[in-house]
């Protein structure tokens, strides 16, 4: 036995009720390259996280590099010396920063200083072939290039233990073959690696030194290839793993035969298309491409993701009209003909897209209508579907409870469902295992033999595409070479589909076809990248500035570089600031009245005259007769009504109190309360008015009112400075969740978790950009005060500036906090929206004054930032106050800053559940 | 014909795959729930702008009979007893913001009252309290001078004034403020509830790849656009009349004026141009999350500038016209004040209709074409 590099015992773990480790008990020999194989889904993943220790053991023990993984001092110590590279293309890269962006990231977590940085950044690059691309972002390179990077990102500290996660999934047969041959390359500099690495791909796992064969979250084989194949008495590792399988999966396997094709001449081609070609902008995705493929043919297309594949695929199908070029099925054009073709077409896409809202029956329901398939022949075909397609026991589940190779089976039915002569099928196996995969396989094979379908399929499994009738090679939008499989190989004088693949992939890169993958100069870099003299000694600091650096300086470049965030960020407050301004105003101004004036004599005019002066009311013309009266306000062309009665200024001649009856349209009770203030005040000053010109005692007695702070009383002087409290925990807050949950979402979260940053300087350093942000965004809210609404400062600028400073600090820290218990952005955004508004709006004084509020509303005002920034950013502006009055609420936001950092630190975790 | 009658068959297929959607979406439904029912309960009974618990301080100088008597008057709901404070305090007092009010009554007030010697009080007002520094200060005043008048002369104000003022207020007697605020979080619902329903119907299909799935199949563009749109507007206008029924008329007893049949009828054209607008602000992101970003503040501006918070008059003539002629939202704000609080008839509203199709249409159009150009191509 071999000395183990890791060793799992009794190794248990479940995704709520799913089982996906099972009791597993497995060595992993040091010093090799060892595969972990099976199809997706069967707990590969797991095992390999468990190892990386970016996932927390639930049961069993995981030892690795002679310590234990459970113990968080050993996973600390021993984390520079793992490097993980995660499932899925370049998941754990960041798309928009560079190639050289990326790796100077994960160079600067493992503390490298300047120097060193660039030295192995240029190795690393030259080794990998990535040398003339280091200012490409990362999300525009091919599967293969980030696939590269990755593992580039993964090397850049020497680690002593690999663990690489699917990483050829979805990558062409050359950038997969240059992958291996660089990984041999580096193994063969540093031998003490071990490496670890998970595969659906058999045929790789063919060059492993040593493998383990998984299903259902057990070991089903353990040993070398040869081994393996010898217990199963098969050829080949698919074969073998297929044999070695529990009984009750492989029952009813039957291996793929292919029945020869009868040609029928002369007819009409099923698909033709002549000089193809999509542009995007500047990029050209597919560059003229040009084939006739005949009726009941299997045409199978291969290439790798971001080829031009999926492009071509979408101009058959007329989901994007060609730049150049024409497509025809069975010889009529796409254009013009579009709804007649369509009904004769059926697409499969490559990830899974049917409605998982619907069941099985309702997915093949609604698509048996909008085919529009006799209605009284609907039930007969649904049920006939789900009896050849096998789906009769899952006919009313949703598809999300179905395995992966249920839900094929079911996209295969619902896209034949209407017989259409024509199959268009983007990579419909990934992920599929083999025993389904070649059901699926047998399907295709019938329907294109039987009911002469023509069959067009894109595929990454060279065993599928030698079971095709014709395949074409394409590469950077070009197809390079049409045929049957055995004529490509022919041509190429190789022994198999993938080795003449191959060649004309490097016929296509340029690349001398006996030249070894990586060229001899690579190697040297390989050499020097991974010699001693740069293995600096690993410094392990608590808390590492430059770690955190690292992370505040890439959040900032994503940031700068997304468009929506950074809108949202530096624009949303502005418009919301102006919408606020304007939108809640308390001013009552512009009442319009108008006169039912019966009377119409000096005193009663007199009387009108009062509001036709006042600056609050302006006049419209007058009303004639009680109906147009009730009719004026209801339009709400009118909002007072001023009623004089006939005899008005006889009566009041005669002191007999006459009656004048002012009706206000109340639909707004706000307005309507002040327009009844001042009503009410006109009506005293004309009463005072009459009584002195009468001659009568008025009473001596005045009320003065003086309004504080705010003397025109405008809202927009009290309004405003509320409003940037407002804005300044609204987008902050959110901002900040955003930005810890997209890493949730997009999967680069794994680095937090595998490399050694620690949770503080994680926390800090992706807060650090958002506080910058805001504090933007705070200055400029201040100019639009000051110079669009006309505040003036009364009060110190330093407190508002420093108290500002603290609030945003309070404020993102919240949305960190908020970050650590939320999933998905739209959980995020929502989340922090509501419970930063509430708060905000109701108990902080924006609209009721904090001294209205009782108990309750008011203590859940205080347990907010909100509410102890309000009379910063108000007695700043408006209150014109200082230091001396405010320093309790300084230090309130002081302690929310911390507190917020305390119980985020406190709730995150460095591993996944 | 046969080829329009297939047109409407598809469109009505993907109407009901629609409405299976919602169905299916747990969260959407709570939210629309939610909103419709607690949500147009808790608002408009709690956040109102109606005086109440006003925080008022009194520097009583004089310490009479009269200056007590005023004191005491201070009562709620309107106003908090009233704490007596030194003249010193007073500064301070509304620097922090304890108080709202300070009324000062001078030393020898109630003297002066009694000669007929002019007097002065004097109330300081924190003018940062906006919404209740106005109304309030006018209750405050009426209070003081009702009170001083009974003490002087016996009687209330009105029997010493030579006019009898009698003001009344049209549609809402007693300016109860849930009767407004009821409604406009009805309406507030409807244009959030549509923007984001029909927006977030668009970006699932986009996240999940199926919008390319119908498109492969004999269906256009317009049949999933104006699908999403009819299903998620249907939702709304139900929900909306639902809570308005039961609600806002049977629950918080507010009494509708006009028709409801007329209120439905606008409803659903602007729902359905609202419903056109949520798809139009979806063809500008990929994902929820954005979405979400963008929504925001659109959905803000759409509440706030469209007078069913601040009446459009308040606001500057720019902003008015623009929020005018580029939105529907303050047309329906005028619309259901009209019909629901005023009772105005077809013939008063006639117009508003005729807005909301031209809007309908212009947004319609408009998130047709972005989502060909955005949806097909990228």
């Amino acid at each position: 036995m071999m000395e183990a590099v890791a060793r799992l015992e009794g190794v248990t773990h479940r995704y709520g009720k799913r089982l996906a480790v099972d009791a597993l008990n497995l060595a992993i020999p040091a010093g090799c390259m060892a595969g972990l194989i099976g199809p997706d889904g069967v707990g590969k993943s797991t095992v390999l996280a468990l190892l990386a220790g970016v996932r927390k053991l639930q049961a069993g023990s995981v030892q690795v590099l002679g310590g234990n993984m459970a113990e968080k001092r050993f996973r600390d110590e021993a984390s520079p010396r793992i490097a993980y590279m995660p499932q899925g293309l370049g998941r754990n890269l960041y798309p928009t920063l560079t190639v050289f962006e990326n790796l100077d990231f994960f160079a600067r977590l493992f503390g490298q200083g300047a120097s060193e940085r660039q030295a192995r950044i240029h190795d690393l690059l030259t080794a990998t072939g990535l040398d003339p691309f280091p200012d490409r972002p990362a999300g525009k390179l091919s599967g293969g290039m980030k696939q590269k990077l990755s593992l580039c990102c993964a090397l850049i500290h020497d680690p002593d233990f690999l663990i690489l996660d699917e990483p050829t999934t979805g990558v062409d047969p050359l950038s997969r073959q240059q992958f291996w041959d660089l990984i041999d390359t580096i193994r063969g500099r540093r031998p003490q690696m071990s490496v670890i690495v998970a595969t659906a791909y058999m045929e790789e796992a063919e060059r492993f030194d040593w493998l383990a064969a998984m299903d259902d979250g057990k070991l089903i084989a353990v040993g070398s290839p040869d081994e393996v194949r010898g217990r199963a008495g098969k050829a080949s590792l698919e074969e073998a793993f297929i044999a070695l399988l529990p009984e009750e999966k492989r029952r009813g396997y039957q291996s793929v035969v292919v029945p020869p094709r009868v040609v029928a001449p002369d007819e009409i081609p099923a698909i033709e298309a002549e000089g193809l070609t999509c542009r995007f902008g500047n990029f050209t995705a597919v560059d003229n491409v040009s084939f006739c493929i005949s009726k009941g043919e299997i045409f199978g297309f291969l290439g790798s993701n971001g080829c031009g594949k999926s492009t071509t695929m979408k101009m058959l199908t007329g989901l994007i009209t060609p730049t150049e070029g024409w497509t025809k099925l069975f010889g009529q054009s796409l254009v013009g003909n579009e709804m007649e073709i369509k009904q004769n077409v059926g697409y499969m896409s490559q990830s899974f897209s049917l409605y998982t809202e619907l069941t099985v029956r309702q997915n093949l329901d609604l698509h048996a209508h909008l085919f529009h398939i006799p209605a009284g022949e609907i039930d007969a075909r649904i049920q006939e579907m789900l009896t050849s397609y096998d789906l009769t026991e899952v006919a009313d589940a949703l598809p999300d409870s179905l395995p992966l190779g249920m839900r094929q089976r079911l996209q295969l039915a619902v896209a034949v469902i209407h017989r259409p002569s024509i199959l268009i099928l983007d990579e419909p196996t990934s992920g599929v295992d083999p025993v389904a995969r070649d059901s699926f396989w047998r399907t295709l094979i019938g329907l294109a033999r039987d009911d002469g379908v023509t069959i067009f399929i894109s595929t990454h499994f060279m065993n599928e595409a030698a079971r095709c009738d014709r395949i074409s090679l394409m590469h950077a939008g070009k197809v390079f070479a049409v045929g049957t499989p055995e004529e490509l190989a022919e041509r190429r004088g190789k022994p198999t589909l993938e080795d003449a693949f191959v060649s004309y992939l490097k016929e296509a890169s340029g690349i001398p076809e006996d030249a070894p993958a990586s060229t001899a100069a690579e190697k040297a870099a390989v050499e020097t990248a991974l010699s001693p003299a740069h293995a600096a000694p690993m410094r392990q600091r608590h808390f590492d500035p430059g770690r955190l650096w690292a992370y505040a300086r890439r959040e900032t470049m994503e940031l700068l570089r997304d468009r929506i965030r950074l809108w949202f960020a530096l624009f949303g407050p502005v418009i919301l600031m102006i919408t606020f301004g304007y939108g809640i105003s308390f001013d009552v101004e512009n009442l319009t009245f108008a006169a039912f004036d019966q009377d119409k004599t000096q005193q009663s005019r007199q009387l009108l005259e009062k509001f036709s002066a006042s600056r609050y009311f302006s006049e419209r013309p007058d009303i004639g007769s009680s109906a147009e009266l009730q009719n004026r306000l209801k339009s709400g062309e009118v909002n007072i009504a001023i009623e004089i009665p006939s005899g008005y200024g006889r009566d009041l001649k005669a002191g007999r109190q006459p009656e004048v009856s002012v009706t206000v349209d109340g639909s707004m009770p706000f307005r309507a309360e002040t327009a009844k203030g001042y009503v009410t005040g006109l009506a005293t000053g004309y009463a005072s008015e009459l009584m002195r010109q009468s001659g009568q005692s008025v009473p001596a007695i005045s009320i003065e009112t003086r309004f504080r702070y705010n003397q025109a009383f405008k809202s927009v002087n009290a309004m405003v400075p509320s409003v940037i409290m407002l804005m300044l925990v609204l987008i902050p807050a959110i901002m900040s969740a955003i930005g810890i949950v997209r890493e949730k979402e997009t999967g680069s979260i794994a680095n937090f978790h595998s490399t050694p940053i620690s949770k503080a300087e994680f926390l800090l350093g992706k807060q650090l950009p958002y506080i910058g942000v805001s504090l933007v965004s705070a200055a400029v809210l201040f100019l639009l005060a000051v110079f669009l609404f006309q505040l003036s400062l009364k009060g110190s600028f330093s407190l508002f500036a420093l108290g500002t400073l603290l609030y945003l600090i309070a404020t993102t820290g919240f949305g960190q906090l908020v970050s650590t218990f939320t999933r998905s952005q739209v959980a995020a955004v929502v989340a922090t929206a509501i419970i930063s508004i509430v708060p905000a709006v109701n108990f902080s004084g924006l609209i009721i004054p904090v001294s209205s509020l009782t108990g309750m509303g008011r203590a859940f005002g205080l347990a907010f930032p909100p509410a102890w920034y309000q009379p910063i950013s108000v007695g700043a502006f408006t209150k014109g106050l200082g230091w001396g009055d405010l320093w309790p609420n300084m230090l309130a936001l002081g302690g929310f800053c911390i507190l917020f950092f305390v119980l985020s630190l406190l709730l995150l975790r460095k591993q996944d559940a | 014909m046969r080829n329009r009658l297939r047109w409407l068959a598809n469109l009505f297929q993907l109407f009901i795959k629609e409405l299976r959607s919602i169905k299916a979406d747990p969260i959407m439904l709570v939210l629309v729930l939610y909103a419709f029912t607690l949500a147009v309960y808790s608002v408009s009974t709690s956040a109102s702008t109606e005086l109440k618990n006003l925080a008022v301080a009194v520097v009583d100088e004089d310490d009479s009979q009269l200056s007590r008597k005023i004191i005491s008057a201070l009562q709620p709901p309107i106003f908090q007893e009233a704490v007596k404070i030194s003249a010193r305090e007073a500064d301070m007092a509304l620097n922090e913001g304890r108080y709202v009010f300070v009324l000062d009554i001078p030393p020898n007030f109630e003297r002066d009252v009694l000669a007929d010697r002019p007097a002065e009080l004097q109330v300081e007002i924190d003018a940062t309290a906006i919404v209740f520094a106005g109304n309030g200060s006018v209750a405050l005043q009426n209070v003081i001078a009702n009170e001083i008048s009974e003490f002087r002369y016996g009687g209330g104000l009105a029997s010493t004034a030579p006019v009898n003022l009698v003001m009344r207020s049209a549609f809402n007697p007693n300016l109860n403020s849930v009767w407004f605020g009821a409604l406009m979080q009805v309406m507030n619902n409807i244009t959030m509830l549509t923007l984001i329903l029909s927006g977030a119907a668009l970006i699932r299909e986009r996240e999940r790849g199926t919008v390319e799935h119908l498109l492969v199949m004999p269906v256009g563009a317009g049949q999933i656009v104006l699908a999403k749109i009819l299903a998620n507007g249907l939702v709304i206008v139900v929900a909306a009349i639902l809570s308005l029924v039961v609600v806002v008329h049977l629950l918080l007893s507010v009494p509708i004026q006009g028709s409801v049949l007329l209120f439905l009828l606008g409803t659903t054209i602007y729902t359905l141009s609202i419903a056109s607008m949520g798809i139009l602000v979806a063809t500008f992101s990929t994902s929820m999350a954005q979405f979400g970003l963008l929504a925001i503040p659109v959905l803000i501006v759409l509440n706030l500038l469209s007078g069913g918070m601040t009446p459009m008059e308040s606001m500057p003539v720019w902003l008015r016209y623009a929020m005018q002629t580029l939105t529907t939202t303050p047309h329906f704000v005028s619309f259901t004040q009209a019909v629901l609080f005023r009772g105005g008839g077809f013939s008063l509203v006639w117009q508003y209709l005729l807005i909301f199709v031209g809007f309908g249409g212009v947004y319609f159009a408009l998130s047709l074409m972005r989502f060909r150009s955005a949806v097909l191509k990228g």
